[in-house]
């Protein structure tokens, strides 16, 4: 026992410990009621705020995305439907070190360039939190299990399977069709509030064609569900759900059988066909060759793919039946002509002569017929169609004037947009005064006149136009706007009626006989492809310069380059007694309108006439270059 | 007079001992007490199966640590007090060495050097020095005159400082506090006079503004700014805290439930069986189960208070006051760390939180308390 224990006051000890002991309660006690204080501060004075941060943590809203309307042809063929494809896609909020993430990723699975710079485009913009950006599509099986078998290592990325737009006929629709591509800054850019939110979940969007024109309809509205998450973001169950509304199907006009026929009459050359139905207004064909495969474009086409189709001197991605605009040529005639009856500047019985060349009274300029020997001594007008007299139109051309021409052509639809139901459409020119004056700062020249009746100098037009010109003279007067579509969702869309022309009966008769005769007559310009028909065609052949040949020079296709040779055209419509089906057709340097472009024109008659499908299966896919 | 003389004189010494006390006596244990222990790890092994993911194996893992931890208080129970008065030096002098061998040969994890690795077994030297530093302080002082002259005071803030600093340098901060206020909080129940408290109080106040301003680098400060505003890291540091006041603050009044939790169910808290598992309790049984809990805690507390008052000598009644005051100060800490009070420092729940180590610690601790409990009736058995 020490020193100091000896002397120790146990009492004051104890009284000291004591008064310590109560100071430590007191001060504990206070302590304890600030804890209590606080949990009923937590949870009774503001339990309703952390009840709902508590419920937004862990329920998030995900949307669903509606399924794309399908597209069919006429006869319910699949023309584009939805594929289930594998997407590996990450969620920046789950990722705490992305570039370590993505550098683990491109090891376990290819991953080119271009979707690298996508996503990370993807990622530098403002999405919805949580939401999945797509890194790369179209996981192959082993993809998904190397990605399966490395998940522990890779926190916040998902493979997800989704449904992906297909084009099971590759390139045979690519320009009508258009296709769908994953939605860019620029689509997100214009979109307003109600768009970004039936967007969401929404990976693409339609770019061209008839998937860009129907976009509203083809894509459905958003659903939704409220799904329980872990904090890591994995959803653990799916508390309630709104389902999507798929977007509506389409059903064309279009034929696929008479879409492969017209496709492979083309050949190796490039050009449009189109095909109307005579009484509908429906387009039955619409061929723009060379083609691509839309395929390459929904997920994002890789860089190599589009340098190719886009530095092809074939543009494989120019619509041509909508967008190229080329000289009609005499495919116009049969209209000045019905011009010429319907304003009685010529009557049946007026001929001239036609020496190979024209020359307008005071000018010493002339003016050559396609015959360098003339149709001879008396031509009248249905002569001038069925060989197509270029020195008869120049006369009638000469004598009617620019008025008169331009305002017949608008009434069969040239110089104007058909409105045809796919976008980027272009209006071709059909010129008058007013025009020229405006976009040359010309007046119109009496040579102009000339030029203008056989369907050359300023006049362009898109084999859509021509079409619907044909469709409307096989209709006598009565123009429709070329539909591709023919049902939304079920639902029959109406013919839509542009115009009808007052012209007389006989006049007509006598314009159409005309072109029956270009086809079957002994002298028609493409009577070679009207033979062994069983049913009247009526039709006009038509030759485009594309180099202006100078003035007294012969024309030498040998020493032309070939694509500076001449497009053949044809435009014709049959039966000719009751007209079902006007086409029109246009081969880039294809020289001849006769015979290149008649031919390609009558087995799309027959085709449709007679059912005789040059291929059984129309699945193309070898043109894509 | 010796205080053998002293102790003889108390009134009840000896008289009308019940069976159940003869029983107490006989174990060397305090069973209201045990009961409110009991209790309170019954309550802690219900939220932790439901913080453990339903997992029935981590519930038994759990079990099996607070068996060995009711040995271990068993056996410290029979350890009568004058004999751990006298082997205090060695057990702080062995602490120490090992905290100097961590730091030299420790077992480093996640940054932190804490452990000794003893063929296969990891162990951790700054818990025995939760138990051995209180014990040393309390022998100290308790063979001196109190209060405590200044000499004895300096001495003992040196007794104090050695394992805090070894600790602190580990890192461990919130052992190192733990144990640091285990004795120094030994100090005031010695009677340290109000004139040393006041002072100590006013010169740490004056020093944090200069040690602020010229003692710490940019970082140190922000780390310490974050410490006390966890919101501002709220992916980092303060992800816990958010997600654990989210949690307690959505229990409300009667909680969500058993098993019902959101946020401790579908892993919102990190570290909800461990330091943040008052989280869950709040979550799941509202502000009801955080009341009864604490209910439980302050009994035990008062347990403590009233063996420490009813102990026999100094050394016993400071041992007795210091390990009730460092439970009272774990639960504080964590309790009011988890609901955003505190900063946040690693103290686990005692008693409930998962983990061995601190469990068998605390119910050393415990069974301390019971030997000194029943130090007072074997003294007078002996006559």
């Amino acid at each position: 026992m020490s020193e100091a224990q000896r002397f120790k006051d146990h009492h004051r000890e104890a009284r000291v410990f004591l008064s310590r002991v109560i100071t430590t309660s007191v001060i504990m006690a206070a302590l304890v009621a600030v804890l209590v204080a606080r949990y009923y501060s937590l949870q009774v004075t503001h339990h309703q705020d952390y009840a709902t941060r508590s419920d937004r943590n862990r329920v998030h809203v995900q949307p669903v995305p509606p399924t794309r309307g399908l597209i069919y042809d006429r006869n319910g063929e699949l023309l584009a439907d939805n594929r289930p494809s594998y997407t590996l896609s990450v969620i920046r909020e789950r990722v705490n070190d992305m570039t370590a993430t993505v550098e683990l990723l491109r090891e376990l699975v290819d991953i080119p360039q271009s979707d690298l710079e996508k996503f990370y485009d993807q990622l530098q913009q403002w999405r919805r939190p949580f939401e999945a950006i797509p890194l790369r599509y179209r996981l192959t099986e082993e993809e998904i299990a190397r990605l399966a078998v490395n998940e522990y290592r890779l926190e916040g990325v998902e493979v997800n399977a989704q449904l992906v737009r297909h084009y099971p006929k590759s390139d045979l629709f690519a320009h009508v069709l258009g296709y769908v591509g994953r939605i860019s800054q620029a689509d997100l850019a214009r979109f307003d509030e109600d768009q970004y939110q039936r967007y969401s979940g929404t990976h693409s969007i339609g770019k061209t064609g008839l998937e860009s024109e129907y976009e509203a309809q083809l894509l459905g509205e958003v659903g939704s569900q409220n799904v329980e998450t872990n904090a890591r973001g994995r959803v653990l169950r799916v508390l309630d759900r709104t389902d999507p509304k798929p977007g509506e199907d389409l059903q064309l006009h279009l034929d696929s059988r008479l879409q492969a026929t017209a496709v492979s009459a083309l050949d190796d050359y490039r050009g449009a066909v189109v095909a109307l139905d005579v009484k509908t207004g429906g387009v039955l064909a619409a061929v723009s060759m060379p083609s691509f495969d839309p395929n390459l474009f929904v997920t994002g086409i890789s860089f190599r793919d589009y340098r190719s189709l886009n530095q092809s001197l074939d543009l494989p991605l120019f619509n041509r039946f909508l967008q190229g605009q080329y000289p009609p040529g005499s495919t116009t005639k049969p209209v000045v002509g019905l011009a010429g009856l319907h304003h009685e500047v010529v009557d049946r019985e007026h001929t001239i002569r036609d020496p190979g060349w024209y020359r307008l009274p005071g000018d010493d300029r002339l003016y050559r017929d396609w015959k360098r020997t003339g149709h001879g001594p008396k031509v009248d007008l249905e002569q001038a169609v069925v060989e197509s007299c270029d020195v008869y139109y120049y006369d009638l051309g000469h004598r009617m004037g620019v008025d008169s021409i331009h305002e017949f052509g608008v009434q069969f639809g040239l110089g104007s947009r058909t409105e045809v139901d796919i976008p980027s459409e272009r209006s071709g020119i059909w010129p008058s005064r007013e025009w020229k004056r405006n976009q040359r700062g010309l007046p119109w020249f009496p040579g102009d006149n000339l030029n203008l009746a056989i369907g050359q100098g300023y006049a362009l037009a898109t084999p859509m136009q021509l079409a619907q010109m044909t469709a409307t003279m096989a209709s006598r007067g009565r123009r429709l706007r070329p539909q591709m579509v023919a049902k939304v969702g079920g639902q029959e869309r109406p013919v839509i009626e542009e115009a009808q022309m007052e012209v007389a009966e006989e006049d007509w008769d006598y314009i159409i006989n005309a072109m029956v005769g270009v086809m079957h007559g002994e002298r028609g310009t493409a009577r070679r492809s009207a033979y062994g028909a069983d049913y009247k065609i009526a039709g006009k052949t038509g030759t485009a310069q594309v180099v202006a040949i100078p003035q007294g020079e012969e024309y030498d296709s040998e020493a032309l380059e070939e694509r500076q040779r001449d497009h053949a055209l044809f435009v014709g419509f049959a039966p000719a007694d009751d007209p079902q089906i006007a086409v029109a057709v246009i081969v880039e340097n294809g020289e001849s309108g006769s015979g290149v472009a008649a031919p390609v024109a009558r087995k799309v008659f027959d085709a449709y006439l007679r059912g005789i499908y040059p291929l059984a299966d129309p699945v193309l896919g070898a043109r894509t270059p | 007079m010796s205080h053998q003389d002293f102790l003889r004189r108390l009134p009840e010494a000896g008289q009308g001992l019940r069976r159940r006390d003869r029983l107490q006596q006989r174990l060397h244990l305090d069973f209201t007490l045990l009961l409110l222990l009991l209790a309170v790890a019954a309550y802690g092994l219900v939220v932790l199966y439901s913080a453990n993911g339903q997992s029935m194996s981590g519930i038994q893992r759990q079990g099996a640590y607070f068996l060995v931890a009711l040995v271990a208080m068993f056996v410290t129970a029979q350890v009568p007090p004058h004999l751990l008065r006298r082997l205090a030096p060695w057990m702080y002098g062995g602490g120490v060495l090992l905290l100097v061998l961590v730091l030299v040969l420790g077992i480093g994890a996640m940054g932190a050097q804490r452990w000794l690795g003893i063929g296969g077994f990891r162990f951790q030297p700054s818990e025995v020095m939760k138990l051995a530093t209180p014990i040393m302080v309390s022998a100290y002082l308790g063979q001196r005159l109190l209060p405590p002259r200044l000499k004895h005071v300096l001495l003992t803030l040196i007794l104090v400082a050695v394992p805090a600093l070894l600790i602190v340098r580990q890192p461990d901060l919130g052992t190192s506090l733990l144990v640091a206020s285990s004795g120094l909080v030994v100090l005031f129940f010695a009677g340290l006079s109000w004139r040393y408290i006041v002072t100590a109080f006013v010169a740490v106040l004056a020093s944090i503004w200069p040690l602020w301003k010229f003692g710490m680098h940019e970082y140190q400060r922000q780390r310490v700014l974050t410490l006390f505003n966890p919101e501002q890291d709220s992916l980092g540091a303060g992800w816990n805290i958010i997600q654990s006041k989210t949690a307690i603050g959505s229990g409300g009044y009667s909680g969500k439930g058993w098993l019902q939790g959101t946020q401790s169910q579908l892993d919102f808290l990190p570290e909800g069986h461990t330091d943040f598992i008052i989280a869950v309790l709040g979550e799941e049984f509202g502000l009801m189960g955080v009341l009864l809990l604490l209910g439980l805690y302050v009994l035990i507390i008062a347990r403590g208070l009233l063996i420490a008052l009813r102990a026999q000598d100094s050394f016993s009644r400071l041992l007795a006051a210091s390990i009730t005051f460092t439970f009272f100060v774990y639960m504080f800490v964590n309790v009011g760390m988890v609901s955003g009070l505190l900063p946040v420092v690693g103290v686990p729940l005692p008693l409930v939180s998962q983990g061995g180590t601190a469990i068998v610690t605390l119910m050393a601790g415990f069974g301390i308390l019971m030997s000194i409990a029943t130090e007072r009736r074997r003294v007078t058995r002996q006559e």
